[in-house]
C-alpha cells in the first residue's frame, strides 16, 4: 500500500515534469532570482553589489527590469517584512507596487510603509554596466552601439570577454568599429608587444578622444622625461596614429567650420534674397525689410499658438501663411508710400524707416516687448552623427537646404514664368516694356509683394534659430544690404555666393578673433571691398548698369 | 531764396553790420536772434529768479535745452552734407558719439580717487576689469586741451579717411548711405566690446566736474548750455560762409550734377571729402558739449537708428536750408520729450508717420512750407 502510494507519487510526480521539464528549473531559477533580489534589502552596499552580480548570473526575465528600476531609484522595501518590489514612481503616493520575480503587480502600498534602496556611484556604474549587456543582444544597431559603448566605460575582464564574444557575431560595421577600438584601448596595457601594435594599428583609425588621449599618454613623455611605454617601437607607432588622427580631426573641424559658415551663410541668404528683388531688380531701398522678416517669424509663433498639438506641421503652416502676409504688408508699403517716391531712392530710405518704426510698434502693442517662444518641432532637433569628431545639427541642416530651395524656387519664378519675364522687362526698360502692354504699376506691386514675401518666409526660418521679439529685423538689415551690395545688386547669383562666403568668412575668422570682433572685421573688409568695386562681386553689365 | 532781408524800418542799415556770411540770410538771422534771445532768458529765469518764483526755470529744463542745441548742432552737420552736397550720411550719430567718448574720457579722468574704488589713475570700470594700468589710447586725456582736441580730430581723421577711400571710387547716394551706416553699426559692436577699454555696454559715467568746477551746479549747467549755443551760433557762420562761398556753389554743383561738375574740371572728391570731414568735426564738437550736460555716453549712441533720426530733424525742418536744420532738430527732440513723457507707447508711432509724411507731402520742410505761403501771399 505504502509502495504503491509511493509509485503512485513517484509517477504523478514525473507525469507533471516530464512534459514541462523547464518548470522544476523555472521554480528554482525564480527562487534563487527572489533571494537575490532580497539580498538587494541589506544596507551595505557591498552586498548590495554582490546581489547585483547575482541577479545578473540569473539570467531571469526579471533581472534587467529590476536592474534598470534599481538604477532608477525605483526599487523600494517593505519596511515590515523587507521584501524587495519594483514600483512605478518614486514620487507617488501610494505606491505602486510590481513583485520583481513575476513581474505581476502587487497592488499599492503606503509610502510611509516603504524605504527606497538606495545606490551609490560605483553600484550605479555597475549598473549601467550591466544593462548594457542586455542591450548587446538587441535588434537595433543603435541600442547595441549605445550598450557598447556603456560597457567601454568599465572594462574589466568579464566585459572583454563578453565583447570579444559579440564581436565574433556582429554585422553591423559600427558597432564592429567602436568594439575594437575599445578592445584595443584596452590591449594597449597588454604585456605583449606585438598585441600593443596591433592595437595602436587599430586606434590610429578611430576618432574617439579616448583613444587620442591613450595615444597621446604612450607617445609624450611626463614632465620628469620618462615614459610609460617601455618600448621605441610602440612608442613610434602611437605617434605617427597621432599626427594621423590630429590631421583627420583637423579636417573634420575644418568641414564643421565650414558648414556652420554656410548655415550662417543661408541665414543671411534667406535674410537678403527679398531684398535682392526689391532692392537689387527694382531698385527700392526697403528699410522695413527687416520688419517683414519679423512679421513672418511672429507669423510661425501665432501658427503655434492655434495649433499646439501640431507643432512639427504648424512650422510648415506658417510658411505660406508668411508669405502671404508679409507679402500682403509689402504690396501696402508699394502702393501706399514707395510708388510716389521712384527715382528718389534717399527719400524712399527715409519713409519706409518710418513704415519699420511703426511696424516695431504695433507688434509691440499687439505682443509685448517680450521676446516670444517658438518651439521647435521634433524633426528639426538633434544632429546627425557623422562620427565622433563631425556632427551636423537638423536645424542648421534645414536652414541650409531651406535657403537653397527657396532661392532656386525664385529664380524659377524669374526665369521661367510670364510674371518673371514682365518683372524683368520692367525692371530692364520701363517705357518699352509699358509699349509692349506690361501693367508696369501692377508688376512694381507684384514684385514688391514677391520680396517682401521672401522675407516672411525667412522670417519663418529665423523664428527656428533666434529669438522672435519685434527688434529682431534690426539685427539683420546692415546685414542683408551688405550682402546685396557684396553680391552685385541686381544679381541674384551674387546674393547666394555674397551670403554664403560671408558666412563662411564670418566663421573662420571666429576662433582667432571671437564673434563680435570677426562680424566688425567683416564689416569693415566689407566697407574696403565696397570701395574697390562699388557694383559688388557681380556688377550688373549693359544699359542697366548706368542709373 | 524768396526773402532776402528782414523787412523792419533800419533793416538795411542793421545788415550792415552783421558778418558777410548772415547778409541776405532772413531766416539765419531770425534764428540767431532767437537764440540769443532764449539762451539769455533761459539763464536769466533759471539764476536771477528765485526758486519760489513761478517764473523760474528749473535746471532741468536748462539742461533740456542745452541738449537741444547740441542736437542742433549735430543736424547742421547732416545738412551741410546731405542738403549741400547730396550725401546721405546714415552714420553722422557716430562722430557726435566719437566726440562724446572723447570728452566723456576726459571727465572720467577727472572722478580721480572719488570713484567707488578710489583709484587715482584707473576710472572704476578697469579697476573692476582687473586692468594694471591705463591703456594707451588714455593717456593725455586727464587734460582738456587733449581731450578737446581729440574730440576733434578723431571724428575728422575718421571721416578724412572713410571719405578719402568712399569717395575717391565713387561710392554715391544709396550705397554711401549704406555703408556710412555699417561704419557706424561696426563701432556699435566694438564699443560694446568690455575689452575694448571703453567701458563696455556701460560707457562712461559718474562725471564728478569739468575743469575744476562740479557738473551738478545750476551755474555749471547755464555756462554748458551757453557754451553749446555759442558753438551752434559759430558752427553756423562757418556753414554759411561755406555755403555762400565759391566752394560752396562747386559743392551744390556737386550735389545737382556730380558728372557735370567733374567734366567742368573741378575735383568733386576733395570738396566732398573736406565738407564731410568738416561736418564730421562739427558733429564730434556737439558730441562732446553733449556728455557733460546728459551725464553718460555709451555704445547705443554708435545705433543706426540714431543717425536715421538726425537725418529726419533735417527733413522735418528742411534740406538744404541750415536754419531749417536747426529749427528740425529743436521741434522734433521737443516733440520727443513731449510725447515720450504723456503718450511714450505712442512716440514710435509719431515718429515713424513723421518719416512717411515729410517725405510724402513736405519734401521741403516745414521752412518750405512757411515760404510757400509767403510766396503765395
Amino acid at each position: 500500500m505504502r509502495l504503491t502510494f509511493i509509485v503512485l507519487l513517484m509517477l504523478a510526480l514525473a507525469a507533471g515534469a516530464m512534459p514541462r521539464p523547464a518548470s522544476a528549473d523555472e521554480g528554482s531559477a525564480d527562487a534563487a532570482f527572489g533571494a537575490a533580489a532580497a539580498q538587494l534589502a541589506n544596507d551595505d552596499f557591498a552586498s548590495k553589489e554582490d546581489a547585483v552580480r547575482r541577479i545578473l548570473e540569473q539570467r531571469h526575465p526579471g533581472s534587467k527590469p529590476l536592474l534598470a528600476a534599481l538604477l532608477d531609484g525605483r526599487v523600494f522595501m517593505r519596511s515590515s517584512d523587507m521584501h524587495v518590489f519594483i514600483v512605478a514612481s518614486a514620487d507617488a503616493d501610494p505606491l505602486e507596487l510590481t513583485e520583481p520575480v513575476t513581474l505581476k503587480s502587487a497592488g499599492a502600498g503606503r509610502a510611509d510603509d516603504f524605504a527606497k534602496i538606495t545606490t551609490n556611484n560605483k553600484l550605479r556604474k555597475m549598473l549601467r554596466g550591466a544593462l548594457a549587456r542586455f542591450d548587446l543582444g538587441d535588434a537595433d544597431a543603435g541600442v547595441r552601439r549605445a550598450a557598447v559603448k556603456e560597457m567601454l566605460r568599465s572594462l574589466d575582464d568579464d566585459t572583454i570577454a563578453l565583447l570579444r564574444e559579440q564581436l565574433r557575431v556582429e554585422k553591423d560595421g559600427k558597432v564592429r568599429g567602436e568594439i575594437e577600438s575599445g578592445l584595443a584601448l584596452a590591449d594597449l596595457t597588454s604585456s605583449d608587444k606585438k598585441v600593443r601594435l596591433a592595437a595602436i594599428a587599430i586606434l590610429r583609425n578611430s576618432l574617439h578622444p579616448d583613444a587620442y588621449n591613450a595615444l597621446a599618454s604612450i607617445a609624450t613623455p611626463a614632465a620628469d622625461g620618462s615614459y610609460t611605454e617601455p618600448d621605441l617601437e610602440v612608442r613610434n607607432a602611437a605617434g605617427a596614429a597621432m599626427r594621423k588622427i590630429e590631421r583627420w580631426r583637423s579636417f573634420y573641424s575644418g568641414l564643421e567650420t565650414l558648414f556652420f559658415g554656410l548655415s550662417l551663410g543661408s541665414v543671411l541668404v534667406l535674410a537678403a534674397i527679398g531684398l535682392a528683388i526689391t532692392f537689387g531688380v527694382m531698385g527700392v531701398i526697403n528699410m522695413a525689410h527687416g520688419e517683414l522678416m519679423m512679421l513672418g517669424a511672429y507669423c510661425a509663433y501665432v501658427m503655434q499658438l492655434l495649433m499646439p498639438n501640431h507643432i512639427g506641421a504648424s512650422i510648415l503652416v506658417a510658411i505660406p501663411v508668411a508669405f502671404v502676409v508679409s507679402g500682403l504688408v509689402g504690396i501696402g508699403i508699394e502702393r501706399g508710400i514707395v510708388r510716389w517716391l521712384y527715382g528718389r531712392p534717399l527719400e524712399t530710405l527715409l519713409a519706409t524707416f518710418g513704415v519699420s518704426l511703426i511696424l516695431q510698434q504695433v507688434v509691440r502693442d499687439i505682443f509685448s516687448a517680450n521676446n516670444r517662444p517658438v518651439e521647435t518641432p521634433q524633426w528639426m532637433s538633434g544632429s546627425l552623427e557623422i562620427n565622433e569628431a563631425f556632427s551636423i545639427t537638423y536645424n542648421r541642416l534645414y536652414v541650409v537646404i531651406f535657403a537653397l530651395a527657396v532661392f532656386i524656387l525664385i529664380q524659377i519664378v524669374l526665369k521661367r514664368t510670364t510674371l518673371g519675364l514682365k518683372v524683368r522687362a520692367v525692371s530692364q526698360n520701363r517705357p518699352m516694356a509699358r509699349a509692349m502692354g506690361v501693367r508696369a504699376e501692377w508688376i512694381d506691386a507684384l514684385t514688391f509683394g514677391l520680396g517682401s514675401g521672401i522675407a516672411g518666409v525667412a522670417g519663418v526660418a529665423l523664428s527656428q534659430l533666434t529669438n522672435v521679439g519685434p527688434n529682431l529685423g534690426q539685427q539683420y538689415i546692415v546685414d542683408s544690404f551688405m550682402v546685396v551690395v557684396f553680391g552685385g545688386v541686381g544679381n541674384l547669383q551674387g546674393t547666394l555666393i555674397g551670403g554664403m562666403s560671408l558666412g563662411v568668412v564670418n566663421k573662420l575668422l571666429e576662433p582667432y578673433s571671437g564673434a563680435v570682433l570677426a562680424k566688425i572685421l567683416v564689416l569693415v573688409a566689407l566697407i574696403l571691398f565696397i570701395q574697390r568695386r562699388p557694383r559688388g562681386l557681380f556688377p550688373q553689365k549693359g544699359r542697366a548698369a548706368e542709373n | 531764396m524768396a526773402v532776402t532781408h528782414i523787412d523792419i524800418p533800419g533793416g538795411r542799415v542793421l545788415e550792415r553790420f552783421l558778418p558777410r556770411p548772415l547778409r541776405g540770410d532772413a531766416g539765419g538771422q531770425v534764428m540767431l536772434a532767437v537764440l540769443i534771445f532764449t539762451v539769455a532768458l533761459v539763464s536769466l529765469l533759471n539764476l536771477a529768479v528765485p526758486a519760489s518764483s513761478p517764473l523760474h526755470l528749473s535746471t532741468y529744463a536748462v539742461t533740456l535745452i542745452g541738449k537741444y542745441l547740441t542736437y542742433a548742432l549735430l543736424a547742421l552737420a547732416v545738412d551741410l552734407v546731405w542738403g549741400f552736397c547730396g550725401i546721405l550720411s546714415l552714420g553722422h550719430a557716430a562722430f557726435f558719439a566719437l566726440g562724446g567718448y572723447a570728452m566723456g574720457m576726459y571727465l572720467m579722468r577727472q572722478i580721480g580717487t572719488r570713484g567707488v574704488y578710489g583709484n587715482p589713475v584707473l576710472p572704476d570700470f578697469m579697476v573692476f576689469l582687473n586692468y594694471k594700468e591705463l591703456p594707451w589710447f588714455w593717456h593725455g586725456f586727464d587734460q582738456f586741451w587733449f581731450a578737446a582736441l581729440m574730440a576733434i580730430v578723431v571724428p575728422g581723421v575718421l571721416a578724412f579717411v572713410f571719405g578719402w577711400f568712399a569717395f575717391r571710387s565713387r561710392v554715391t547716394g544709396v550705397y554711401l548711405s549704406i555703408i556710412t551706416q555699417a561704419l557706424t553699426y561696426a563701432l556699435l559692436l566694438a564699443f560694446f566690446r568690455n575689452d575694448m577699454g571703453f567701458g563696455g555696454n556701460n560707457g562712461l559715467t559718474d562725471f564728478k566736474d569739468l575743469l575744476g568746477f562740479p557738473l551738478q551746479r545750476d551755474g555749471m549747467r547755464v555756462t554748458l548750455m551757453v557754451a553749446s549755443a555759442v558753438a551752434l551760433a559759430l558752427g553756423y557762420l562757418a556753414c554759411r560762409y561755406i555755403v555762400t562761398s565759391r566752394a560752396g556753389r562747386v559743392i551744390e554743383a556737386v550735389r545737382d550734377a556730380e558728372s557735370r561738375a567733374r567734366f567742368l574740371g573741378y575735383s568733386v572728391e576733395s570738396y566732398k571729402l573736406w565738407l564731410f570731414a568738416f561736418s564730421a568735426v562739427l558733429a564730434g564738437i556737439a558730441g562732446a558739449l553733449y556728455v557733460p550736460q546728459v551725464g553718460i555716453i555709451n555704445p547705443s549712441e554708435f545705433a543706426p537708428i540714431n543717425s536715421i533720426e538726425v537725418v529726419i530733424w533735417v527733413a522735418v525742418g528742411g534740406r538744404g536750408v541750415l536754419y531749417g536744420a536747426v529749427a528740425g532738430a529743436v521741434l522734433v527732440n521737443y516733440a520727443k520729450t513731449v510725447f515720450t513723457g504723456a503718450l511714450p507707447e505712442l512716440w514710435l508711432y509719431a515718429l515713424g508717420a513723421l518719416f512717411v509724411l515729410v517725405t510724402l507731402f513736405l519734401p521741403k520742410g516745414v521752412v518750405g512750407l512757411l515760404r510757400a505761403r509767403k510766396v503765395s501771399a
